[in-house]
């Protein structure tokens, strides 16, 4: 019966047999290195085995270990994320610390450099109502301002003071459609008066055949009173020549209003400002400009 | 029993074959009746007793020879595989069929006898079909007289009893 299943799976057997006289034949004869054909093989193809075996070996540990290396990267990955999330905050604020650093260093240079009396004022709120471009200053009565000294900041002029309380004042912006300030072209020295218009300025009272240019940068003149002389006001943005005496003007701010944080106070009574008018930009100009803000 | 019959086949055929030794033509023996008792015992008993017959037998061959052991053990093993198959797939009870198998069973061991040898760089065959033809021819014309003579053998016999009978 066994023979019959064995007569059954000829092919099997006939492989088998094949083989076997294979193997007999492969342990007599050597290889022209002298090793066994049978050795040679049997060693190539166990040696195929075991590559096999260890690729698979290690195919499973290097899957196995990132597995769990995975693991570990996720946590970590969260980790990470949250040490990024904190250094953000944390770079944030030492931005902040920086801007507001570099701030008040500009803010301390102006001080430092203008011989006019001045205090250091932090904006602590704005205007309640968009027609009027007010901000609110920390600084009242108690540290000596006055209704229309002058507020400046490192860029330019910003405004002045309006309505001093004892501890805060509110500063009408240069750029507030009731707000206006004698000015001068820095490079031709042709005067006029800058209005604001609710978010730019406009040079009004320019005559027709003065030398003005668009990119022309604006500084006080001091005539009328209130801002000392030679503060920036803003550069010129665009020019509307017309048939009459004097041309539309437009005036881009040199202090960005939006992001005020502080300024300086000028604590000079303007009207003593006029009378002994000393400027940090053109203080040849003085006399003269406070001679016509007299007038 | 059938076992024992083709064991006794091989026996002689070697005994034979080793008596015919010297009758080589071209470095090949002109004869090779071990591989005739195995083609023989595949188209009568089929593959799988033709195989293992030429294997045994192969295998003794070689050991009775200077070769190596398995070569002739291989040739035949398949010889005897194939001439079982075709035996059972075709009828092959004429002559010329046997004849042709007996012709394609010798070309084939041969073939795979050289080749392996050749294979292996341990000998070398300029030109042997003068001697593959002559062997194919020999074994051939041996295996036809031998069937001829053992399907004869009962038909004597009883044709001998009948006759004493009478």
């Amino acid at each position: 019966m066994a023979l019959l299943d064995i007569r059954q799976r000829t092919g099997y057997l006939f492989i088998a047999v094949i083989v076997a006289h294979i193997i007999l034949i492969s342990a007599q004869v050597n290889t022209r290195r002298g090793v066994p054909v049978l050795e040679a093989v049997t060693f190539g193809v166990f040696a195929e085995v075991q590559r096999a075996a260890s690729l698979v070996i290690s195919g499973v540990r290097a899957s196995w270990s990132d597995y769990f290396a995975l693991q570990q990267v996720r946590q970590e990955n969260e980790r990470l994320q949250q040490e990024l999330a904190r250094l953000r905050i944390t770079l944030q604020q030492e931005r902040a610390l920086a801007q507001q650093s570099r701030m008040l260093q500009d803010l301390l240079t102006l001080k430092s450099g203008t011989p006019l009396a001045t205090t250091a004022a932090a904006v602590i709120g704005s205007g309640a109502s968009p027609d009027f471009r007010t901000i609110t200053i920390d600084k009242g009565t108690a540290e000596g301002l006055r209704p229309d000294m002058s507020v400046v900041a490192p860029a330019g002029v910003v405004g002045r003071v309006i309505t001093p309380s004892a501890r805060a004042a509110k500063v009408q912006l240069l750029i507030d459609r009731n707000a206006a300030a004698a000015a001068v072209v820095e490079r031709s020295r042709a005067q006029g008066v800058v209005e604001g218009t609710g978010g730019n300025l406009r040079l009004n009272y320019v005559s027709g055949t003065a030398d003005v240019k668009v990119g022309d940068r604006l500084v006080t003149s001091g005539i009328e009173g209130i801002y000392p002389k030679g503060f920036v006001i803003g550069q010129i943005e665009s020019i509307q020549r017309g048939a009459g005496e004097f041309s539309a003007i437009v005036v881009t701010p040199a202090v960005d209003f939006s992001s005020l944080e502080a300024v300086l106070v000028v604590l000079t009574p303007p009207s003593s400002d006029v009378e002994e008018s000393t400027t940090p930009a053109d203080s040849e100009g003085a006399a003269d400009t406070t001679a016509q803000g007299r007038e | 029993m059938k076992a024992v019959g083709v064991f006794v086949a091989i026996a002689l055929a070697l005994a034979l074959q080793t008596t015919l030794a010297r009758f080589l033509v071209g470095g090949i023996a002109a004869l090779d009746l071990v591989l005739v008792v195995v083609v023989y015992v595949a188209l009568t008993t089929g593959p799988v007793s033709g195989m293992l017959a030429g294997s045994a037998a192969g295998i003794i061959q070689d050991a009775l020879s200077s070769g190596l052991i398995g070569v002739g053990g291989l040739a035949k093993s398949i010889v005897g595989f194939c001439a079982g198959v075709v035996g059972q797939q075709f009828i092959v009870t004429a002559a010329l069929p046997r004849f042709l198998m007996f012709l394609g069973a010798t070309a084939v061991h041969s073939g795979i006898s050289m080749g392996l040898y050749v294979l292996l760089g341990l000998r070398s065959f300029p030109s042997p079909w003068a001697a593959v033809v002559s062997q194919a021819l020999g074994n051939a014309a041996v295996g036809m007289i031998a069937f001829t003579i053992i399907e004869a053998v009962p038909g004597v016999i009883e044709r001998r009893r009948m006759r004493r009978r009478l």
